[in-house]
């Protein structure tokens, strides 16, 4: 558990506050921007927080930060793998290194440094993988990392956080800087609708109710929370009432929430932009079957590379988007 | 000052000590490498007892050198020079590789008190060093970085990433050793792969390169000195080896880079060593609760 953002309350925080965001219209913004916004936060409030990147930094955002902090912006190269174990020695002597590149690269190109240096010296790098997911669009298979929760989750003492907006991930990326652990941040590269606010609370490792329900649980991460609360929407105009949960912490699991979203609602649908082997809905699933056993479906990649298209095709094709979400939600609901 | 700075004949002496622990602790473990740990024997008594500035009493300490073995399967090595360094009982040896010990296979950061850095999966030690090194300059800290390597590790793709990286930063407060000791656990390594003109690319690579004879003092403190003084360019010391050196069968042999001696051979090993198997059991044996001080006279 993180020492500075641990959760106070055991139950899940509610998330509304403020105006609440817009479903028909939402407002659009990237999570990389987030995610740089919040490195030049932290850059302001801890001379200890230290820049890596592998030559991508425009695409991760991380060129505010280096803009505004070159002394402590550290230019690595084409080189994730030694990118990685920099961080770490750096984490060795005292600094709070992030480092960013595309998260393909991050989890599978440098999973062996993540596993061996960083993880089992459980020393605080901060992993920034940019590109998560199919909504990365054009540039095809290679660069639409749907893997990174099974590797990252299956490591000891690695902790991984998947935020579902820019607000998310911009609160995400500053609490993660005071935990001493080691952290993955999985954010995306499209404008995605925000559906949060600037003063939603965001405490790692405790999941938040975005909508109250109690005839079937909607349990989502990243982008996937959006296409949830429409899904949701549509199902209360047919007088279904949907709990939405965000989990935006895989690691550790809020295992709380999710107990007690099946023993509420007895049905459960998960919507992940990941493969469906090891994600989300793995990771809700072996706590479910454990603590509380209630129908199941996974909204997720089945098993299959990506391909170049626009990222609302593409989402729409591997399905998904919010109507694959309605579909697995009266599947669910029939098995109750 | 922790810095001891033995004197050559010390540091022989200690080198000697330190090749009795490692073939004992091999032959109570009856698991690890036995060659690659006795070929960096010297060199790394040098770098424990006179090159590096060390506080072995408090580990995590700032006001030290930073050293980062990239190659984690020479642990017999690493943890006799720590423990005759004092960072923990020389008993502890006898429970090398043990469930119930706090010496694991390959150095684990949260094991054993003094490792600043887990390793064990190759090349990635000298990224590592440079996150140290430069996390240092960043800090105006006057902490050196020391680095070892192995020729086999060579074959790694990320030292090469590593080696322009700390040149391109110009870590001056970083030095690299290789255990040259031409071989590694399938055969000679210009057999299995490959590496030569090795001096030659770590100069390409823009390095301060040095070489020395790995097994003399003298030689490698000019070499330690060589590397203090460079400015702007990181160093490497090619530590020219020889596998299992001091014990007579099993110099120059490639099998033994990943097996312990029998109890027997450990015995011979150890005879010719100057001591036998019983007595220095029992010399580690009798250190079980304290660390033992360096008896240095030179020690400033």
């Amino acid at each position: 558990m993180s020492e500075t953002s641990t959760a106070k309350t055991a139950s899940a925080t509610p998330a509304a506050s403020g105006a609440a965001p817009s479903l028909t219209k939402p407002e659009m913004k990237k999570t990389r921007e987030g995610f740089g916004h919040g490195l030049v936060e932290l850059g302001e409030k801890n001379p200890n927080v230290v820049v890596l990147v592998g030559d991508l930094s425009g695409s991760t955002n991380v060129n505010y930060f280096a803009e505004r902090f070159p002394e402590r912006f550290v230019q690595v190269g084409i080189a994730e793998q030694n990118m990685m174990c920099v961080a770490a020695g750096l984490a060795a002597v005292g600094k709070i290194p992030f480092l960013a590149t595309y998260g393909a690269f991050a989890s599978c190109r440098a999973a062996d440094q993540i596993r061996v240096t960083v993880a089992y010296s459980d020393l605080p790098v901060k992993i920034g993988g940019a590109h998560g997911g199919i909504s990365v669009g054009p540039d095809g298979a290679t660069h639409q990392a749907m893997e990174e929760i099974a590797i990252i989750r299956s490591i000891p003492n690695m902790r991984m956080v998947v935020p579902c907006d820019y607000w998310e991930t911009r609160k995400a990326t500053i609490a993660m800087a005071g935990d001493r652990h080691p952290y993955y941040l999985r954010f995306g590269r499209e404008s995605v609708p925000v559906v949060t606010t600037a003063d939603t609370p965001f405490v790692i490792g405790k999941a938040n109710i975005m909508r109250e329900g109690n005839d079937l649980a909607i349990i989502a991460c990243g982008v996937m929370v959006y296409e949830a609360l429409v899904a949701a929407e549509q199902l209360a105009a047919r007088g279904i009432q949907a709990r939405v949960l965000n989990v935006h912490t895989l690691k550790p699991l809020d295992e709380e929430a999710i107990v007690r979203a099946a023993r509420d609602c007895g049905a459960i649908v998960t919507a992940e932009e990941h493969q469906v082997h090891g994600g989300l809905g793995s990771a809700v699933a072996e706590v479910v079957v454990t603590k509380h056993p209630v129908p199941m479906e996974l909204v997720a990649v089945h098993d299959r590379f990506g391909r170049s298209g626009k990222p609302e095709e593409l989402m729409a094709a591997f399905g998904i988007k919010a109507p694959d979400v309605l579909m697995a939600a009266e599947r669910a609901l029939g098995r109750k | 000052m922790p810095r001891l700075e033995l004197t050559v004949d010390q540091l022989r002496e200690r080198a000697l000590l330190v090749r009795r622990d490692i073939v004992t602790l091999l032959a109570h473990s009856q698991s690890g490498h036995s060659g690659g740990p006795l070929s960096c024997a010297d060199f790394g008594t040098v770098l424990f007892f006179h090159e590096m500035e060390l506080t072995p009493d408090r580990p995590s300490a700032n006001e030290r050198d930073l050293w980062h073995f990239s190659i984690g399967h020479v642990t017999p090595v690493i943890y006799s020079l720590m423990a005759e360094r004092g960072y923990y009982p020389l008993a502890d040896l006898l429970h090398f590789r043990s469930y119930q010990g706090h010496l694991q296979g390959h150095p684990s950061k949260h094991d054993t008190p003094g490792i600043d850095v887990s390793s064990g999966s190759l090349g990635q030690g000298l990224s590592v060093s440079c996150g140290m090194a430069l996390g240092s300059r960043m800090d105006g800290s006057p902490r050196r970085v020391y680095c070892v390597m192995g020729d086999g590790e060579q074959q790694e793709g990320q030292i090469w990433e590593a080696a322009m990286f700390a040149a391109h930063y110009k870590l001056e407060n970083l030095c690299a050793v290789i255990d040259y000791n031409r071989k590694q656990i399938d055969g000679d390594v210009e057999d299995v792969m490959g590496i030569a003109p090795l001096a030659d690319k770590w100069r390409a690579f823009r390095w301060n390169v040095i070489e020395a004879d790995g097994h003399d003092i003298p030689s490698l403190l000019d070499a330690f000195a060589q590397a203090r003084a460079a400015k702007t360019r990181p160093s490497v010391i090619l530590a020219h080896t020889v596998m299992g050196k001091g014990v007579s069968y099993m110099e120059d042999d490639y099998r033994w880079h990943g097996v312990p001696p029998t109890k027997e051979q450990a015995d011979q090993a150890l005879r010719e060593l100057g001591s036998s198997l019983d007595a220095w059991t029992d010399r580690l044996r009798a250190h079980a609760t304290a660390a033992v001080a360096p008896s240095a006279n030179g020690a400033s």
